[in-house]
């Protein structure tokens, strides 16, 4: 029965192994990661002074559009996908995902998606350039003609994504090895449950608000459209009940994932463990009522404004509860600093620091000031460079060893950590100031007060880029050899993927193991 | 054969995933406008409306102002015939915009109407109103553009001054378009 990966290059097409997709979603997140963070850097050359450098106003605007889109629906996405791939079977003690066909195809309809999303920065009249959020009617009677292309290749995404959740339910409900209780899964396992239901929820419903773009734009009707009797509002409110809930499926996962390697370096169990169960399911229930928190400022009558921030400073109330339980996890623990563990800490301080922004951003009266200022770019990267990106990283580094059978360069990632950790906050906390100043964000120009931050920004943004670039080398120079990694790689980490040799045979779990 | 537990899943989840997108499609934007006809929320007045008679409420004046403008690329002059009037709730007013095509091609424009503040929206009926119908002006023509409308008696005691504003959007390609659109479907089933 014993038999490994099929030979050559066919054997990543026809794949239905949990542990090759998992791999391929991870490498094309990675891709995808390196394309968007070029983006990043294009925006951030051009800010480095007043006045147009180096790119026309129009390119810019594209290029903040396909960042956020590649790095949303590209990079942070499809890595947690793929770190579920990889562990949630391993971690319940399954042979594979349940529906391992399918698995094959919600990968590889990915990178036709891009693919077209990419190849609209050829096209005449240029990429989508309406902002990642894509509201009407800029995206619908003022877009570019390869709009068209970027609803298709939301319509892709959002299938793979549904398929991708589908299989990740379907794995921890019907695949659990016995004794595997729901309430002895790893918070990875259970956070990644309510992240799948969320995304079961809410794809459809970006499904549906392209699908009325194109309505609009090609068969005459006027959802959006407010000379033929819609409103553009309407686009907002159901894109926002996408958004909301979307922001949450790129950090539920992280959670899952610090919760993981905080008590192994911590050398304590996890503090609060049902704690944390409900505190995720809360925060998912909360996400679905909180989206017009977004759209303080179009014009909502007073008890609106009121429900929404109240509702939305609730949500503070389940993450304290985690922040909570991961310090209390840590406090008199006997802690090491290895790079995963650095990179979780990392994630615990600025995602918090994030969650600040977050509670000013809702305090209604005063988002009005704040409203599309860098204030709202500041803290949306301050949960999602740290919370997500951090997480996959800390994830990457913390169960590399298992993957590979190698140890990683120790030192090459606590240079890695460094020049991240450096990087970001150079980057991203003076954007906290020009936006209380009053800078605006999507610009391509600025006022002359601005200049000094902008300046510190751009230099972080490259020292953040330069960064990954040791990550890349040093997950390469991993994957090739190294130091040979034990079965158990920390000390006495908690879990199952843990009973399995390292590096982890092509088929794990074909019996299934004895849970206590 | 009873279906796998794995099938069972991915039926109920599948069912879920196609029921929020009809959900997003279909029940979305009625309840959206449901909600904003109960609310005013966005300001939009009401279809025709049937006059009731009423009693005038002579002891009550309410000023209405009146704002037109256009929406980008639309060549007309579009404005409001008087500013601001002064009336009794309960009884029917008529007044007119002008609308004039300065352009050499005929054209057709639609009104939206728009009003503050919002919580007045479901107290101003219009009984006939330009903006029921598209208005096409041919090269040079110009029109008067009549309303008539009541301010319900029971508009909410506070609310003294009403501003309805119009934007008139030009549709001329979006008719072409959707004429173009019947044609080739008679033609096919021709």
């Amino acid at each position: 029965m014993a038999h490994g990966p099929k030979p050559g290059f066919t054997r990543w097409l026809y794949t239905t192994n949990h542990k090759d997709i998992g791999s391929m979603y991870l490498w094309f997140s990675f891709a995808m990661f390196l394309l968007g963070g070029c983006m990043a850097l294009v925006i951030r050359a051009e800010l480095f002074q007043p006045g147009l450098q180096i790119v026309q106003p129009e390119f810019f605007n594209q290029m903040t559009t396909m960042h956020g889109l590649i790095m949303v629906f590209g990079a942070v996405m499809p890595a947690f996908v793929g770190l579920a791939n990889w562990m949630v079977p391993m971690m319940i003690g399954a042979p594979d995902m349940a529906l391992p066909r399918m698995n094959n195809w919600s990968f590889w309809i990915l990178p036709f998606a891009f693919a077209m999303l990419a190849s609209t920065l050829f096209m005449e009249g240029g990429a989508p350039n309406f902002g990642w959020t894509f509201y009407a009617p800029l995206s619908t009677e003022y877009a570019p003609p390869s709009v068209t292309f970027f609803i298709f290749s939301i319509h892709i995404m959002g299938a793979s994504s549904i398929m991708g959740a589908i299989n990740i339910v379907a794995t921890i409900l019907n695949m659990r090895a016995p004794g595997m209780t729901l309430m002895k899964m790893p918070l990875f396992v259970w956070t990644w449950l309510i992240t799948a239901y969320l995304l079961i929820a809410v794809m459809p419903v970006l499904a549906g608000v392209v699908t009325m773009m194109l309505m609009d734009i090609h068969f005459g009707t006027s959802f959006f459209s407010a000379a033929g009797g819609g409103d553009p509002v309407l686009f907002q409110h159901v894109f926002w009940f996408f958004g909301h809930p979307e922001v949450y499926i790129m950090i539920l996962p992280a959670f899952g994932i610090v919760s993981a390697i905080i008590p192994t370096f911590a050398r304590k169990p996890l503090f609060g463990y049902s704690s944390m169960v409900y505190a995720t399911a809360s925060i998912a229930f909360l996400s679905f009522i909180v989206w017009a928190h977004h759209m303080f400022t179009v014009g909502m009558p007073i008890a609106g404004e009121l429900f929404f921030m109240y509702a939305t400073m609730l949500i503070a109330v389940p993450t304290g509860v985690k922040v909570f339980n991961w310090v209390t996890t840590m406090f008199r623990g006997s802690m090491t600093f290895e790079t995963p563990m650095l990179f979780s800490i990392a994630f615990v301080i600025l995602f918090t620091l994030g969650g600040f922004s977050g509670l000013m951003l809702a305090i209604a009266p005063a988002d009005f000031q704040y409203h599309d200022t860098y204030f709202v770019v500041a803290h949306f990267h301050y949960v999602l460079v740290p919370g997500a990106i951090f997480s996959i990283t800390a994830g990457v580094y913390y169960w590399l060893p298992k993957w590979t059978g190698n140890m990683y360069n120790e030192t090459m990632g606590k240079v890695h950590f460094w020049m991240a950790f450096v990087g970001l906050n150079v980057t991203f906390f003076p954007m906290h100031f020009v936006g209380l100043a009053g800078m605006p964000r999507r610009i391509p120009d600025y006022a002359l007060q601005f200049a000094d931050f902008n300046q510190i920004a751009s230099v972080g943004a490259f020292l953040f880029g330069a960064a990954q670039i040791v990550f890349l080398f040093n997950v390469i120079r991993t994957v090739k050899g190294g130091k040979k990694a034990t079965d158990e790689v920390w000390e006495n980490p908690e879990g199952l993927e843990w009973s399995v040799p390292s590096p982890a045979p092509y088929h794990t779990f074909s019996t299934p193991p004895v849970v206590r | 054969m009873s279906m796998s537990a794995n099938a069972k899943t991915t039926a109920k989840l599948l069912t879920l995933a196609v029921g929020m997108l009809g959900f997003a499609l279909f029940i979305m934007p009625p309840l959206y406008d449901a909600f904003c006809e109960i609310t005013g929320l966005n300001g939009k007045t009401g279809d025709r409306y049937e006059a009731v008679p009423a009693a005038v409420d002579t002891e009550r004046t309410v000023k209405v102002q009146f704002v037109a403008s256009n929406n980008e690329n639309m060549p007309w002059k579009f404005t409001p015939g008087v500013v601001e009037m002064k009336v009794h709730p309960g009884e029917a007013v008529d007044t007119v915009f002008l609308a004039y095509n300065p352009t050499d091609r005929d054209m057709v424009g639609q009104a939206i109407p728009s009003l503050v503040p919002f919580k007045a929206a479901s107290y101003f009926h219009k009984t006939e109103c330009f903006c029921f119908n598209q208005q096409a002006l041919a090269a040079g023509e110009s029109a008067e553009l009549g309303l008539r409308f009541i301010v319900d008696p029971d508009l909410p005691a506070g609310v003294n001054t009403i501003t309805l504003s119009y934007t008139l959007f030009d549709v001329t390609e979006r008719i072409a378009k959707q004429a173009n659109n019947k044609n080739t479907d008679s033609e096919r089933e021709g």
